[in-house]
């Protein structure tokens, strides 16, 4: 819905093949210390080929929708069943200590995966307290993520604040091939001198400036930038870290993570200057005394930011609110619906009652093998009376999408008690455990302002934010609405949604003003919500109920209920009984 | 593996006084910090750990039990029987790993001995491991609400019961829970926020000086943990010192009638649910005093602490952007003029 990478372009340049190969460059000497790399690009030759970069022996794949077991390791049953005592194997992070796991598709990373590579990250070392084994591995891994950047969707934040390095291939002609790759020997050479390499406090100074005026708010980053200063001195030979190596820091570390222009304009940015040059680092900085080091830091930072960003960030500061966005799915689909709350395991027979649960099963019949007169080596002995099956819970989540009217007609007063409705509604749904969703019309478009969340600090900053003035394009707002309840759908939620609009639409699905056309567009998306069968509910808006806003109730299969005489308790009570239709409201 | 040092660390005060109130007085019921990425929450945690004083335990004893009362904590404790031994241990602090299965959590049938000898033992989980010291929970709104549940219940019971695969097995389990998270990444159930006895949000510092210090002992760290640590030793020292002083005095602070109608008038004010909010706040009022070696809780160490004890138990207005804090801290102002 977003048009912000909309714009024409004109053929975009090749990527700047010696810059990229520095940056992997700075990897390879120590992925552990720098944590990793963001790598945005679209899957193809010219990622793999920036990918084959990465030595292949030390590159270990992080399989999509790794389990727990596969992650952390556990207990091995066919190795278990074999040697008559608990063998235990290792997970696929614990395996590729000391070495790169790649992860692709890293936007739909889960936050469980996402948590567990930030502790290995953080610490170093796996800690696994997992069927019968606690126990702490190694664990020094540099992580690559591989983001699509197709859509909406960002690499959680937690990981991405960890990667130093955040590169960007999204922006340049997908065609071109690099003829360049990191020089071995100087990775090399660069890794046993890392350890070694000072950094000055005046490098540090500097970094934080830099950091602070381009509103990067993680310490975590500038850290980051500290040890890539050091890396990059690694790398040229020095046993102290430089104003180059600094800058060089700024402009990988910071600039990608940049929230704002530094207040004073600063020399600017549009040719790069001289430390931006391909030839690599070797170039000799001023000295000390002629330009602040904090000045040459922050320039270097500020001419390595990707046009699009730093346009945006003129305008006015829109990249916060896409922080925000950033960390879209983040908590989402933690437990789909398959997994549901397990409630423990039951003696049963598999099949009918449910999957069975082998571990359980084991274990109830290991303590009477003896008796059973197993023999030592022998194979255990399972008897039907052992059969573990799993029991879960299955609560469907739901998900409930408000679409609410911010245009002139809904007029200001009627927001702000839409508003409170949505609050109220929103306690509720918060002590339920619902997700919501908030989708606003105004203007000539509708706006996903919160996806599918259940974090009410997020709902509660975003509903802040809402302003209302302009036309009401009622048709986008209910089609963006239908959208966004048809893709938690397909996430295994059962949505429900929630319009709140006085009904008068006045722009028609195309953009096109005019009162006629908008209301056969809007009637038509109303149809096409209850085709869907998504439950919903109309909160009527308007001074007094009218007409127009009882047919669109009807046309969606809508609940109709007229705001001025709602009340937000029983505002609340409604919504409970549209998304949770088979549970009677509790009290009130 | 070098832990930071606690002293050490930049700022963050009321951090580090909730995690020294929480070791002065276990009573008070665990800490709950909440936070943006990379402000210390877990290094913090972790530092605390190395502070502690070593503690006295019975050998033997699966639970590594209280010499003092000398009794058999649980059967098979050799605490009650006269040529008990006894030993000095660390402190425990037990991390709850990510994607920990509940059966180490409680603990449950030792699989090996079960399999190899034909046995039905009882395995220890991270809970018996963790009795008279830390449970830190990184990321608690990432875990499964049914162990969320089960950790608040032990930690509020002090007693780990566990009846599953034919064991039937009761043991001490009293800890500090102490749990950490980002609630950009998705809320702890109102109902669980409650059960914390602490609570506080920690952010980045904004301040240009202070963010430079993090950062360059943060990479003084890095470079040379053990030349770091050192460095630190004598502050760690003297913290140490001081928080076991204040352990020892805790029993000696006085809490005055007027301290205690204080702390209910301010709840009344802020009109928090239960009695809970009242009676941690005395009870780390008391803490602080101890630290502070006042001989009684006094309108200072209240107002220190009232935002930490009860900021996570108002009834929220789920919406209202005010925050907890201005609240209690217009309340404070009201209350005690």
């Amino acid at each position: 819905m977003q048009p912000e990478r909309g714009e024409a372009v004109p053929a975009p340049p090749a990527p700047d093949w010696a810059d990229l190969v520095r940056a992997f460059e700075l990897f390879l000497v120590a992925p552990h210390a720098l944590g990793g790399v963001l790598l945005r690009s679209a899957a193809g030759p010219q990622r793999d080929a920036v990918l084959a970069w990465l030595e292949p022996a030390r590159l270990h794949r992080l399989p999509l929708h790794v389990t727990a077991d596969r992650l952390l390791g556990g207990l091995s049953l066919a190795e278990t069943l074999k040697a008559g005592r608990p063998v235990h194997e290792r997970g696929v992070l614990a395996a590729a200590d000391g070495g790169v796991v790649l992860v692709p598709m890293a936007e739909r990373l889960e936050p469980l995966v996402t948590a567990q590579l930030c502790a290995a990250l953080d610490h170093g070392e796996l800690h696994v307290a997992r069927d019968g084994l606690v126990a702490r591995e190694p664990c020094r891994i540099g992580v690559v993520a591989l983001d699509e950047g197709v859509d909406d969707e960002r690499v959680p934040a937690s990981l991405s604040d960890r990667l130093a390095l955040q590169v960007d291939l999204t922006r340049t002609d997908p065609r071109a091939l690099p003829d360049v790759a990191p020089h071995r020997q100087r990775v090399d050479s660069a890794r046993a001198a890392f350890f070694r390499v000072q950094v000055p406090d005046a490098v540090v100074d500097a970094l934080c400036g830099a950091a602070f005026a381009l509103g990067v708010d993680s310490l975590r980053a500038v850290a980051k930038a500290a040890v890539v200063a050091r890396v990059h001195a690694a790398l040229c030979g020095r046993d102290l870290a430089t104003p180059e190596d600094a800058a060089q820091a700024a402009r990988w570390v910071l600039a990608p993570r940049a929230t704002r222009l530094p207040s004073e304009p600063q020399p600017p940015a549009e040719p790069p200057p001289p430390q931006d040059s391909e030839s690599g680092g070797d170039e000799e900085e001023p000295p000390d005394g002629q330009a602040p080091l904090g000045d040459v830091v922050l320039a270097a930072a500020l001419s390595a930011m990707p046009r699009g960003l730093l346009d945006a960030l003129k305008a006015g500061g829109a990249p916060p609110r896409s922080n925000a966005r950033r960390q879209g799915r983040a908590g989402a689909a933690r437990t789909g619906q398959l997994s549901g709350r397990p409630s423990g395991v039951r003696a049963g027979r598999p099949g009918d009652e449910g999957r069975v649960d082998i571990l359980a099963t084991l274990r109830a019949a290991a303590p009477w093998q003896t008796l059973r007169g197993r023999k030592s080596g022998g194979r255990i002995e399972v008897r039907p009376g052992d059969f573990q099956v799993r029991r879960v819970v299955q609560r469907t989540e739901t998900c409930v999408v408000f679409v609410v009217d911010a245009s002139g007609s809904a007029a200001l007063q009627r927001l702000a008690e839409a508003k409170g409705a949505v609050e109220r509604t929103l306690a509720d749904c918060h002590a339920r455990r619902d997700h919501v969703a908030l989708v606003a019309f105004r203007g000539d478009s509708a706006a996903l302002l919160l996806p599918p969340t259940r974090s009410l600090t997020r709902a509660r900053r975003c509903l802040e934010g809402l302003a209302g003035g302009g036309a009401t394009p009622l048709a986008a707002g209910i089609s963006l609405g239908l959208q966004v309840a048809l893709e938690a759908r397909a996430r295994g939620r059962t949505p429900a949604m929630v319009v709140m609009s006085d009904g008068r639409g006045n722009v028609a699905l195309d953009g096109a003003a005019g009162s006629a056309m908008a209301m056969r567009d809007a009637q038509l998306t109303a149809t096409a919500v209850r085709t869907a069968a998504v439950a919903a509910l109309w909160l009527d808006t308007s001074p007094r109920p009218r007409e127009s806003g009882e047919q669109l109730a009807a046309q969606l299969g809508a609940t109709y209920l007229h705001l001025p005489y709602a009340d937000a308790p029983s505002v609340a009570q409604q919504v409970r009984l549209t998304s949770h239709p088979s549970n009677p409201p509790s009290r009130e | 593996m070098a832990h930071y040092p606690f002293s050490a660390l930049v700022g963050q005060d009321d951090l580090k006084l909730a995690l020294q109130l929480a070791a002065v007085d276990p009573a008070i019921g665990g800490v709950l910090v909440f936070g943006d990425r990379g402000t210390g929450k877990s290094t913090a945690v972790r530092a605390l750990a190395a502070l502690l004083p070593q503690m006295q335990a019975v050998v033997g004893c699966p639970w590594h039990c209280d010499p003092g009362p000398r009794q058999a904590c649980s059967p098979g404790c050799p605490g009650g029987s006269p040529g008990r031994k006894t030993e000095a241990l660390a402190v425990p602090v037990v991390d709850l790993p990510l994607g920990a299965t509940e059966d180490r959590v409680v603990g449950a049938l030792d699989l090996e001995r079960a399999l190899t000898q034909g046995e039905r033992a009882f395995s220890p989980g991270l809970l018996a491991r963790a009795h008279r010291g830390f449970l830190y929970i990184d990321e608690v709104n990432l875990l499964a609400d049914h162990l969320v549940d089960l950790l608040l219940d032990v930690a509020a019971s002090g007693e780990n019961v566990v009846e599953r695969e034919g064991l039937s097995v009761r043991h001490p389990a009293r800890f500090v829970l102490i749990g950490s998270g980002n609630p950009e990444e998705g809320e702890l159930r109102p109902q669980l926020l409650d059960r914390f006895g602490l609570s506080l949000d920690v952010k980045t510092p904004q301040e240009l000086p202070t963010r430079i210090e993090v950062v360059k002992r943060r990479t003084a760290f890095e470079l040379d943990p053990g030349a770091f640590t050192r460095q630190w030793a004598k502050d760690e020292a003297v913290l140490r010192e001081r928080l076991s002083a204040a352990r020892g005095r805790l029993r000696e602070v006085a809490v005055p009638d007027a301290a205690v109608a204080r702390a209910a008038e301010l709840c009344q004010a802020l009109g928090t649910d239960g009695l809970r909010g009242e009676l941690t706040l005395v009870r780390a009022a008391r803490a602080c005093a101890g630290l502070d070696e006042a001989s009684e809780v006094s309108d200072a160490q209240l107002r220190r602490v009232a935002p930490l004890a009860l900021r996570h138990r108002l009834r929220r207005n789920v919406l209202d952007d005010v925050g907890s804090s201005a609240r209690i801290d217009k309340a404070v102002s009201q209350v005690f003029g």
